[in-house]
C-alpha cells in the first residue's frame, strides 16, 4: 500500500512575522524583481523582501493575503498567487482599480513598495485528503487559488482527483492562459469558459455554474473551493449544493473593505465576521445566511 | 473629622477613604505630577473632558438634561460636581483618538524605512469615568487587545491608564446601564472610585496604583481617614438605590421618556430581522452624519491615511475614526456594499447589539444613551429594537 504522502512540506501554519505579531503596522521593504502583463489591466508582481531574515522566515498557506502598501498613496489587500513551496518570492496578481493598484502599474522592476502580512484563513489544504477537489474561480478570482494550484500540480495535495472551473467574461480575459497546459499536464482538469465568444473561441460559452451542472462529481467525495464576485458564488454554492455537495465541504474567499488586515478597523465586517481576519476563505453554512442579505 | 488612629493604619486595596474638597485637590495634584490630568468641565455648552489642575473646575452645581437629539446644561444649586452624566466624550477620545499616527515611513536610497513612533509624553489620568464608560474600556480592551492582534499605541496607553471613576447619583432619561448590565455601580477594574456624598466624596482603592497614590499622599503628610462602615454602607446605597429607581422609572408626560432595552434574545431578533420594513422606515429620518458613531464609547471603526509631506520621502499613516454610515465604510472597486441608509443603520444596529456578541463575547452597547442624545434627529436605538421586537418576523 502507498502511503499518501503528507501536505505541507516547509509550511507552517498560519502565523505572522514576528514583527507584526507585536505590531501589526509594520510594514517590511520588498522589492518588485519581476513583472508579468497578465490580461488587461492586470499585471502579477514578483516580490523579494529586503531584509534576508525575513526572506527565509516568511511563509504563507495558500489563499493568504498581504497588504501592499505604496507609502504616500495606500495601502491594499492582494492575494498571494505564487507557490508556497518558494515562499521568498512572492506574486501578487493585481488589476489597476483604485489609487494604490493604479500606482503600481506605474512601477518598474527594481521599485521598492512595503509589505504586511500574510493574513487571513487560508484554503482547507490539510482537508481535501482523498477528496475529489473543484476549484471555480471567476475572473481575477482565480488569481486567489493560483497558490494552491502550485500545490495541487506539484501533488503537495493529497487529493484523489483536481478539477478547475475558470470562466470570464471574453477568452481574452481568462487569466494566467499559459500555464494552463502545464496544470492540466500535472493531472489537473481545466476547464474554461466564457460568457462573451469571440469568433476564435471554439470552448463552450455559458457561467462556470453551466459546466458545474454537468460535471461528473462523485458529491459525497467532493470539496468545492470558489473565489470571484458575491453573486457568482452565491450561485456556484447553489449549484453544488444542488449536486448534493455537503454544505460544510463548500468553501468561498470572500473579498470586503480590508483595511488593516487585523480585525480592528472594522471596514470589512460581514454580518459577525471580519473578512480579513476570519476570512477571506469561509465555509459556505457558517456564512451562507448572510450571503443571501443584499447589502450585508 | 481626623481619625489619629486611621493615620497610621496600613491602607488596602478595597479600603474607603473619605475626600473632602481639598483632599481631591491634592489627588489631583499628585496625579499631575506624572500624568496629563483630564476631567469634567464645561466647554461649548456640554461637559467635556478638558485638562483639569483645580478641583473647582469640575462643574458642581450644573446638570445636564438629555432626550433624543437634545442636551441642555441647567443651575442647579443642590447639583454636587458629579450630578451631570455623559457628555459626548468618552475615554476613547484619548485611548484611539479621532486621529492618530500608527507608523512612520523615511524613503532613502529608493527604500522605504519604517520609523519607531514617539511614545505619549505623559500617560492619562481620567477622572470623572461613569459605569458605562468604565464598560466601554473593557469593551475597547477586547477589540484592540483581545482579538488576537495588539493595537501597540492602545496597548501602550491603556497600560498607563489611571481612572478615577465616579459612581453616578443620578441618570439622564437617555441612560440605560441598568438594562445592558454596564451600572450605575462602576465595577472593578478602576484606580479609584469617588461616590460623591454631601460636601465630600467617599472613595474606594480599586488598584494597586490607587494604593500608591495615597501611600505617596500619606508620606507626603497628608492625613488619610477611613469612611465609617455606616458611611461606606450609605455610599454603596446610592448605586443600588439609582439602579433600583432606573428599573421603576415610568413613562411621565411631557418629560423626556426613561429609557430602557430589553435584550432578551437580542441577537437573535436582530438576525432574524435582515428584511425588517423598519430599516426603511428609520431610513427615511436617519441623515447618515455618523454623530452615533462618533459619540459611541465602543465604536472602533478606523480608515488610515497616508500623510506625505513635499518631498515624499516622509510618510505617516494617520488613523481616523471612520463610521459605518459612510458609503467609504464598505467601498470595494464596483462600489458600496452598503449603498442604502437602510443598510448601514441595520449594520450599525446589528452589529452593536448582536453581531459584537459573536466578534467579542459582549454587547457593544453600555446603555450610556449618548447616540439617542447626538442624533440630530432623535432616533433612538431602545425604540428601534422594541419597533422590531413588536413585530418580529421569524
Amino acid at each position: 500500500m502507498i502511503t499518501p504522502p503528507v501536505y505541507a512540506p516547509s509550511l507552517s501554519p498560519s502565523s505572522p512575522p514576528a514583527a507584526s505579531a507585536t505590531d501589526p503596522w509594520r510594514s517590511h521593504a520588498a522589492r518588485i524583481v519581476g513583472i508579468t502583463d497578465e490580461i488587461a489591466g492586470v499585471r502579477s508582481y514578483d516580490l523579494i523582501f529586503s531584509d534576508q531574515g525575513l526572506r527565509s522566515a516568511y511563509r504563507f498557506l495558500p489563499g493568504q493575503f498581504n497588504m501592499l502598501h505604496l507609502p504616500g498613496i495606500g495601502e491594499a489587500a492582494i492575494s498571494i498567487s505564487s507557490s508556497p513551496a518558494q515562499p521568498d518570492l512572492l506574486t501578487h496578481t493585481v488589476r489597476a482599480v483604485g489609487n494604490v493598484t493604479d500606482a503600481l502599474a506605474r512601477a518598474i522592476v527594481g521599485d521598492s513598495v512595503l509589505v504586511r502580512g500574510p493574513f487571513g484563513t487560508p484554503w482547507p489544504v490539510d482537508r481535501l485528503d482523498q477528496r475529489d477537489v473543484v476549484l471555480v474561480a471567476g475572473g481575477l478570482g482565480l488569481a486567489s487559488q493560483r497558490a494552491l494550484i502550485a500545490e495541487l500540480a506539484r501533488r503537495a495535495v493529497p487529493c484523489r482527483r483536481a478539477i478547475l472551473l475558470h470562466g470570464a467574461k471574453h477568452p481574452a480575459d481568462l487569466l494566467y492562459q499559459q500555464e494552463y497546459a502545464g496544470w492540466q499536464a500535472s493531472g489537473i482538469d481545466v476547464h474554461l469558459i466564457v460568457n462573451t465568444p469571440f469568433q476564435e473561441w471554439t470552448g463552450p460559452v455559458g457561467l462556470v455554474t453551466d459546466i458545474l451542472k454537468t460535471l461528473p462529481l462523485v458529491p459525497a467525495e467532493t470539496t468545492l473551493l470558489c473565489c470571484g464576485p458575491d453573486r457568482m458564488m452565491t450561485a456556484v454554492a447553489e449549484e453544488a449544493l444542488n449536486r448534493g455537495v455537503s454544505p460544510a465541504e463548500i468553501y468561498l474567499s470572500l473579498e470586503r473593505n480590508m483595511s488593516c488586515a487585523v480585525a480592528h478597523c472594522g471596514l470589512c465586517q460581514f454580518g459577525p465576521v471580519f473578512v480579513c481576519r476570519d476570512g477571506p476563505v469561509f465555509r459556505h453554512d457558517q456564512i451562507a445566511r448572510f450571503l443571501a442579505v443584499p447589502q450585508l | 473629622m481626623v481619625s489619629p488612629a486611621a493615620e497610621k493604619r496600613v491602607w488596602q486595596l478595597g479600603d474607603w477613604l473619605r475626600l473632602f474638597p481639598a483632599d481631591l485637590q491634592r489627588v489631583i495634584t499628585a496625579l499631575a505630577e506624572d500624568h496629563r490630568v483630564v476631567g469634567p468641565q464645561i466647554a461649548d455648552g456640554a461637559v467635556v473632558y478638558r485638562d483639569l489642575t483645580d478641583v473647582g473646575q469640575l462643574p458642581a452645581s450644573w446638570l445636564d438634561e438629555q432626550d433624543g437629539g437634545s442636551y441642555r446644561l441647567r443651575q442647579d444649586a443642590s447639583a454636587g460636581a458629579f450630578d451631570h452624566v455623559v457628555g459626548p466624550h468618552s475615554l476613547k477620545n484619548f485611548l484611539f483618538p479621532a486621529r492618530d499616527t500608527v507608523a512612520s515611513f523615511v524613503r532613502s536610497e529608493g527604500e522605504w524605512k519604517q520609523e519607531p513612533l514617539p511614545a505619549d509624553e505623559r500617560p492619562l489620568a481620567v477622572l470623572g469615568v461613569r459605569a458605562c464608560d468604565m464598560a466601554a474600556l473593557r469593551i475597547q480592551d477586547k477589540v484592540f487587545l483581545g482579538s488576537g492582534y495588539v493595537d501597540p499605541t492602545y496597548k501602550a496607553r491603556r497600560e498607563q491608564l489611571f481612572t478615577v471613576a465616579v459612581n453616578c447619583r443620578r441618570a439622564a432619561a437617555t441612560c440605560f446601564c441598568h438594562s445592558m448590565n454596564c451600572g450605575p455601580k462602576v465595577a472593578p477594574g478602576f484606580d479609584l472610585a469617588l461616590t460623591e456624598r454631601d460636601g465630600w466624596f467617599a472613595c474606594q482603592i480599586g488598584s494597586a496604583a490607587g494604593l500608591a497614590l495615597f501611600q505617596r499622599l500619606a508620606a507626603a503628610g497628608m492625613a488619610l481617614t477611613s469612611c465609617t462602615a455606616p458611611e461606606i454602607d450609605a455610599a454603596e446605597k446610592v448605586s443600588a438605590d439609582l439602579e433600583a429607581s432606573m428599573h421603576a422609572r415610568k413613562p411621565v408626560e411631557n418629560s423626556p421618556r426613561p429609557r430602557s432595552l430589553d435584550t432578551t434574545g437580542i441577537r437573535d431578533l436582530l438576525y432574524a430581522n435582515p428584511e425588517h420594513p423598519r430599516w426603511e422606515e428609520v431610513a427615511t429620518r436617519c441623515l447618515s452624519c455618523t454623530n452615533c458613531t462618533l459619540v459611541c464609547p465602543t465604536c472602533f471603526c478606523s480608515s488610515v491615511t497616508e500623510v506625505a509631506d513635499l518631498s515624499g520621502d516622509h510618510v505617516e499613516r494617520e488613523r481616523h475614526w471612520a463610521s459605518c454610515f459612510t458609503l467609504d465604510h464598505s467601498r470595494m472597486h464596483g462600489g458600496s456594499v452598503r449603498h442604502s441608509t437602510s443598510s448601514r443603520y441595520r449594520q450599525w444596529l446589528t452589529h452593536k447589539l448582536a453581531g459584537w456578541i459573536d466578534q467579542f463575547d459582549s454587547s457593544g452597547c453600555t446603555g450610556c444613551g449618548r447616540c439617542i442624545t447626538w442624533c440630530p434627529v432623535g432616533i433612538d436605538l431602545t425604540e428601534e429594537v422594541a419597533a422590531l421586537r413588536q413585530s418580529d418576523q421569524p
